[in-house]
């Protein structure tokens, strides 16, 4: 015996496997430049408030009053306050005795679930049970709960997007599951392909891998194309034929930018088909205040909702729910008040919808700026933002480019990525960090920047792009 | 057709771990307040009281006022234009707040920040423990994460590589460390605390499990310290770290050192040293042990729960194992800021002359004062009962009292069941509304039997819970008797 303190060797294999680009080797060789003085654009992850975006006023202020309730005994309070957010403030620190600093319920503070019940209840026209629906630390604590509660084994196989956001590949590594991947369909603006889908179940279970779960990440990340009603059913039917729990990862629900295909929740879906299989189709739905108009990353606020769960699966996921006493108090207020926002009416109301709607038309411009952006960039074909908050163009590298990356160490890429960043300061994440097909490469940014700044940043872009392939063109087939 | 996530199919790592601290009795005696609620008076008791964990705010401790008026200002710092607050917040919680949101990128508390929180808070961090050991810190070390217990369990899934690597853990313990170890599907190697010498730590023991341990094939990782004691509030004696620091080095474990309750010391013979100042102290550097510290700001005089707010320093790593750390903080993202404002806020508290320390002084050490109050006669009201000895809380927040159950009480409990200081718990909260967690939720030596009671209901409700439990337990003992 005798090992000298702890080494890299000695290390879970699974944690070892573990890979999660949104903030990997692109973001921390921007974070490197950044200390050496380069002005950096960070559009590596979808983090609103970063790049300039305001928070909501009202939430903002009932927050703070909670935390200093002092501030409500105060007379002068309604001289910086309008008493709606003083009344709400009241209203939510009446739900969580001991306030702000107590554990609460281990499932969230009861009466903010009962808000989010009622939000659901408003947006499908089907009633939801709060019993049934658990606040967390953000909505990656709940799907790693829920993938840690599925996954037994290697043999346990999670059917994942590609391309998916990494969280979902990160945390089955973690938990010693199989990814079995299925592939959107690019040529079809990222949709579904439910022929492919089925060939990987096919595959996978020939390799002797159980079939568990079906990720859905509806608006995509990083692809950001929308789910039809029709997707939804195929979906649906295919999880209950196939006997497959279907995570719907629904946290962009608020960031459509067409009009076509509005978002509508797994849940809505499967209730309307009716029968059988609205009854026994496992679902999970999860969401968060990080996104939306709201983009509140930093408070760390989410839910899932479980329908068709059996009970005593039910306690074992509340037990270990538990066993993190409870998820922050601010955060669940911030949802409470996303689930039950102020109202025509309210005194609110007015600078709330403006706010929001500046932000969500906003973002709706930049969607098509960085879309069209893109698609003037020699060698880039970019599909269209239809929802997310994400862009993601396909770059078709020369094979000289290819080759040099590849002697350089790098997937081409991550290469190509490098170079941007260098050049331009643009700090995005390479294709790789999400999946693509094999030779296909893709990066992702996000439609996030300044709307002012946008025209400067394409222009970079494509400054460096056409020179970059100018650059590694291979002349000799042409 | 077979429902996909069944129990029968669920991850069993899931499956097998436990804890008690929000567990049957707790969600028994949830039932028993909503049936108070709708039957009022069917019960033999008008109120529940929850004595089962350690959360002072719900149970009417107020927080530390200038902590909150910086957390609001941070919260919406449109306020901080406003000439109004003058009158409304202290100028030194205003500067604060001025000060921290300086120190966050775009001043956006609602930004993702870097995954180990943000670098100007974790400097004020490093600066407070440098300035309460006298050996420095780093804020690249620090880790700030939602409550201490995430950074635990991303240790235990760091450390545990398959059911042979096994952790030590001092029986009693906080019931965070068996279930992480059993979700992570590791072997729990327990270390049993002496109870005949309030719950003290013999290093002879200790080696001795270790060594059992190895001798089944069991590769032991790491020791788990939890200093001041969970339940056992016992405060270690400075020689015993340094028994215990030098026994880490040389059998190349980790030292995973749980200081929560750093700031809840009742007595004056004991101070709180940390592992990291111990260490250093002993002429240990980077090379000779690795050691991640633990606070929160959940307990202390500031018993902030709600907030999830804590951190790791990691000390003695290696940069490759540094680089999985942080891999795995970062597919979280980060912390939520208000906690890591909060972590920043309780290592650097206002100072002699700000002009919060006045109130902020005389609000922490009300606070402790009452903590020491009622921990002394809760401690001493249990000790007069017979039937029951109850050790000294040094630090903590909790008493955690011996029963003497007699044979027929055991039996009963076996008739029911049920563990024997878990049918006593339940009987307690049957007949009192008194939640207690039976002892064998933290563990205890095989034959006694123990339950763990918080220090915290509200001073004037004291002699009531002091009533109502002693005719509770006469009874029950009468009803047992052999």
């Amino acid at each position: 015996m005798g090992r000298k303190g702890l080494d890299y060797e000695d290390l879970n294999e699974n944690v070892k496997k573990v890979q999660y680009a949104v903030r990997g080797e692109l973001y921390l060789r921007a974070s490197e430049l950044q200390k050496e003085g380069k002005r950096i654009i960070f559009t590596n992850v979808g983090n609103p408030h970063a790049l300039g975006q305001k928070p909501l006023t009202f939430p903002r202020q009932v927050v703070a009053l909670c935390q200093a309730p002092f501030l409500l005994d105060d007379p002068n309070v309604g001289l910086i306050f309008p008493a709606d957010a003083i009344a709400r403030a009241k209203h939510y620190l009446a739900m969580a005795p001991g306030g702000l600093g107590a554990y609460s319920d281990s499932r969230g503070i009861p009466g903010v679930r009962k808000e989010v019940a009622e939000f659901i209840r408003r947006r499908d026209g089907y009633p939801s049970d709060p019993e049934l629906i658990y606040l967390t630390d953000g909505a990656s604590k709940g799907v790693m709960q829920m993938l840690n509660a599925i996954i037994r084994n290697g043999r346990d196989g999670i059917l994942v997007p590609v391309p998916q956001y990494p969280l979902y590949s990160a945390a089955i590594s973690l938990f010693g599951g199989s990814l079995v991947p299925y592939y959107l369909d690019e040529e079809a603006n990222w949709g579904l392909d439910l022929v492919n889908t089925r060939q990987s179940v096919a595959a996978a279970r020939s390799n002797g891998i159980t079939v568990r779960a079906m990720v859905i990440i509806n608006p995509g990340n990083p692809t950001g194309q929308c789910l039809s009603e029709a997707n939804l059913r195929e979906i649906l039917n295919f999880c209950y034929q196939e006997n497959l729990v279907l995570l719907a990862d629904e946290v962009y629900q608020q960031n459509v930018y067409q009009d076509e295909r509005p978002f509508i929740s797994a849940r809505k879906v499967l209730f309307d088909m009716g029968g059988p299989i609205s009854r026994e189709v496992q679902l999970i739905s999860f969401h968060t205040v990080s996104k939306g108009y709201w983009g509140e990353c930093g408070q760390r606020g989410g839910y899932f909702e479980m329908t068709n769960i059996p009970p005593k699966t039910v306690d074992e996921i509340y037990k270990v729910a538990s066993i993190a006493l409870s998820p922050n108090v601010p955060g669940q207020i911030f949802m409470g008040l996303m689930m039950n926002p102020p109202k025509p009416g309210d005194i609110s109301y007015l600078k709330f919808a403006t706010e929001s709607k500046s932000i969500l038309d906003s973002l709706r411009r930049r969607a098509q700026i960085m879309t069209d952006g893109f698609n003037s960039c020699r060698n880039v074909v970019c599909n269209f933002t239809e929802g997310a908050m994400y862009s993601f163009p396909q770059i078709r590298l020369p094979q000289r480019a290819m080759d040099t990356a590849r002697s350089a160490g790098k997937e081409p890429d991550v290469f190509y990525c490098l170079k941007l960043l260098e050049a331009t300061g643009i700090s995005t994440v390479p294709g790789s960090g999400f999946g693509q097909k094999e030779g296909v490469f893709h990066l992702r940014t996000t439609i996030l920047p300044a709307e002012e700044d946008m025209p400067a940043i394409m222009s970079s872009f494509k400054k460096f792009n056409d020179s970059f392939m100018e650059q590694y063109q291979d002349y000799s087939k042409l | 057709m077979a429902a996909t996530v069944a129990v029968e199919n669920l991850n069993p790592k899931v499956l097998k771990c436990e804890y008690a601290v929000r567990g049957e009795i707790v969600i028994h005696a949830q039932r028993l307040q909503q049936q108070l609620q709708t039957q009022p008076g069917s019960l033999p008791f008008d109120e529940i009281l929850y004595c089962n964990i350690g959360n002072p705010q719900s149970l009417g401790q107020q927080p530390v006022t200038f902590f909150r008026e910086v957390l609001a200002l941070c919260d919406h710092p449109y306020l901080l234009q406003r000439d109004e607050i003058k009158s409304l917040f202290s100028a030194d919680s205003i500067s604060r707040a001025k000060q921290i949101l300086a120190s966050i990128p775009g001043k956006a508390t609602g930004a993702y920040s870097h995954s180990q929180g943000i670098k100007g808070l974790r400097d004020t961090i490093a600066a407070g423990i440098t300035s309460r050991d006298g050996f420095p810190a780093n804020a690249d070390d620090i880790f700030l994460t939602d409550g201490a217990s995430p950074g635990v369990h991303l240790m235990m899934q760091l450390l545990i590589r398959n059911e042979k690597d096994g952790i030590l853990v001092p029986i009693p313990q906080y019931p965070l460390y068996s279930a992480s170890i059993a979700l992570h599907g590791g072997a729990l190697v327990p270390y049993y605390l002496n109870e005949s010498t309030g719950w003290g730590l013999e290093i002879s023991d200790v080696k001795k499990q270790l060594e059992d341990a190895r001798s089944k094939g069991i590769d032991v990782r790491a020791l788990v310290v939890i200093n001041p004691g969970n339940p056992t509030g016992q405060v270690l004696a400075e020689e015993n770290q340094y028994d215990i620091v030098k026994f880490c080095k040389n059998e190349g474990l980790v030292l995973l050192a749980d200081e929560v309750y750093q700031e809840n010391i009742y007595v004056d013979n004991k101070k709180f040293h940390s592992f990291k100042k111990i260490v250093r102290s002993l002429g240990y550097g980077e090379e000779d042990l690795p050691l991640v510290s633990y606070q929160s700001v959940s307990k202390g005089y500031y018993g902030e729960c709600g907030k999830r707010g804590g951190y790791m320093e990691i000390t003695g790593f290696s940069a490759p194992v540094r680089e999985q750390i942080y891999k795995i903080a970062s597919v979280n993202l980060c912390s939520n800021i208000s906690g890591q404002i909060l972590a920043s806020l309780i290592m650097n508290p206002p100072k002699a002359g700000d002009e919060s320390y006045a109130s902020y002084k005389a609000e922490k050490d009300g606070i402790i004062a009452s903590l020491t109050r009622r921990a002394k006669s809760l401690e001493d009201a249990f000790n007069k009962l017979d039937g029951i000895t109850c050790n000294e809380a040094e630090g903590a927040m909790y008493l955690f009292p011996q029963l003497s159950l007699p044979q027929k009480a055991i039996e009963a409990a076996k008739a029911a069941n049920k563990a024997p200081d878990a049918f006593y718990a339940l009987r307690l909260l049957e007949s009192t509304g008194i939640v207690v967690v039976p002892g064998s939720g933290f563990g205890q030596v095989p034959g006694t039997w123990h339950f763990r009671c918080t220090i915290l209901p509200q001073e004037e409700k004291i002699p009531a819970i002091i009533s109502r439990f002693k005719v509770f337990h006469e009874a029950f003992m009468a009803e047992y008797h052999d």
